[in-house]
């Protein structure tokens, strides 16, 4: 691997005071991403401090809220926006809150959990 | 008494090659905020993940973008191989950072035409462009097409370049070492361009690095941050520093991504005398099973690509962070009290790409 990479598991309660940790050590915030899983989310927080990369990581169920962290970083409120509107997650205390109009997709939320088709199901693979 | 006005800005401007919406409040002439709306070319294509498996999304991953597809391509196959643990053939390691530098020099001179045109500077607009049309040539020369590259791939490169036309792509680069130099002068020697760049759009190193700006933008203000120096592709075997100017403004921007210019020639240099000779591409076997957030550095700035496998040959989860999103908060930080004269110069020197925000 060109490079080492922290992942740390955490539980969403603790979110706000690593991240405050994190920034009061000097990281930069690059990016949140979110995951649809089988039956959750998973949100990745991303840091970098001189190219050493650093990981939070937390599931959420459907409709779970989630705290921003915009606060903190002021930049995350374009990924909290983000994943509001692509995965329907709501996130609580944005500092823009964009309430779903940053992305105007067709289908709203189209990464948000649905239910799958039986035939999904029992094969376990993906749609082809 | 101040008038407060709402002006929509995009998503057609003349200095907007594509589509993005700002909603500038202004009091008189001054922009008070300003609210972006993106998703009018979004394409969806991290959901197609679950439609191609992962060797043809490298296809899907090179049209993210027009202009940095290369490098999408590039850093897609780069996050594969590391959750596979593929060794990728040093020759070829060597070919992708010859076809990024190449990649970074077309994009910037595409941006400083874009930029001059911007500015009313029609004839360097044409130069850029016409000493453009010869990088894109010893593109297609060495790897086929000229927007879509179309050469990197999962364990490798698809196509060997000969050595000779290798050592051709830096005798040619040397005759335009000096015409880009004599452009790029001109660029930023004219009193105009000084003029309307100096001091517009200022962002202090603090405010840069804190709001999580990237490449050119991040480095204009003096953070030395260049995703390269992680060394992926054959960067660690290759002599570089991040090009820092200290300014902050439009002006210091535009001076970083010409400097950068001639850097990536001289990188191109280097790499080609130490391009070994050997195979090209490994075999892939298996699938991933696994997960990395791959990192590499764009004209634009740093791209960060999240890849989670299952051992299936569909991933389950594709994630691009693009510069230009990376840069948004920046720019909305930085037009909140800059006058609405200097808005289409402000936005032109961030060099937005909307194709990447909207993949």
């Amino acid at each position: 691997m060109t490079e080492e990479q922290e992942m740390v598991s955490i539980d969403k309660k603790e979110l706000v005071g690593a991240v405050a940790e994190l920034r009061a050590s000097g990281y930069r915030l690059v990016q949140i991403g979110c995951t649809t899983r089988a039956d959750n989310y998973e949100m990745n927080y991303s840091f970098d401090r001189e190219y050493r990369f650093k990981n939070l990581r937390f599931s959420v169920k459907n409709d779970e809220e989630v705290p921003s962290i915009s606060y903190i970083y002021w930049n995350a409120f374009l990924y909290e926006n983000e994943i509001h509107d692509l995965f329907g997650i709501p996130i609580a205390n944005i500092v823009i809150d964009y309430r779903g109009t940053l992305y105007r997709t067709r289908i709203p939320s189209p990464f948000k959990l649905t239910e799958k088709p039986a035939e999904q199901k029992e094969s376990g693979g993906q749609p082809s | 008494m101040a008038r407060i006005n709402a002006i929509p800005f995009g998503p057609q401007h003349p200095v907007l090659v594509e589509p993005i919406h700002f909603d500038l409040v202004t009091e008189d002439e001054t922009v008070v905020d300003a609210i972006p709306i993106i998703g009018y070319v979004h394409r969806g294509l991290e959901k197609l993940v679950e439609k191609k498996d992962f060797i043809e999304y490298t296809y899907v991953a090179e049209r993210i973008c027009g202009i940095c597809g290369y490098m999408h391509g590039f850093g897609y196959c780069h996050t594969i191989e590391q959750v596979m643990g593929i060794e990728v053939p040093e020759r070829a390691q060597y070919l992708r950072t010859i076809w990024a530098e190449l990649s970074r020099i077309n994009s910037h001179l595409l941006w400083l035409g874009v930029a001059a045109d911007a500015m009313g500077f029609e004839s360097l607009f044409m130069h850029s462009f016409r000493i453009r049309e010869h990088i894109l040539n010893m593109i297609e020369a060495t790897a086929g097409g000229r927007m879509i590259f179309g050469c990197v791939k999962i364990g490798g490169v698809r196509r060997d370049v000969p050595s000779e036309e290798l050592r051709n792509i830096v005798a040619r680069l040397g005759e335009l070492e000096p015409q880009i130099r004599e452009i790029t002068e001109v660029f930023l020697k004219d009193y105009s361009v000084e003029h309307r760049l100096r001091g517009v759009g200022v962002i202090s190193k603090e405010e840069a690095y804190q709001l999580g700006m990237v490449g050119p933008m991040l480095r204009a203000s003096g953070v030395a941050l260049d995703t390269r120096k992680i060394g992926y592709g054959v960067y660690k075997e290759l002599t570089f520093e991040p090009v820092v100017e200290t300014a902050g403004d439009c002006y210091a921007r535009c001076k970083v991504r010409v400097r950068e210019i001639f850097e990536s020639i001289d990188l191109v240099r280097q790499a080609v005398e130490k391009t070994p000779e050997g195979p090209i591409e490994v075999k892939v076997k298996g699938t991933p099973n696994g997960e990395f957030f791959g990192r590499i550095e764009q004209p634009r700035g740093e791209v960060i690509y999240y890849v989670k496998g299952n051992g299936s040959k569909f991933l389950e989860r594709f994630r691009v962070r693009v510069p230009t999103f990376a840069n948004l908060p920046g720019m909305i930080k930085m037009l909140k009290g800059a006058q609405i004269a200097d808005v289409p110069t402000l936005i032109v020197t961030i060099d937005p790409c909307i194709s990447c925000t909207e993949r």
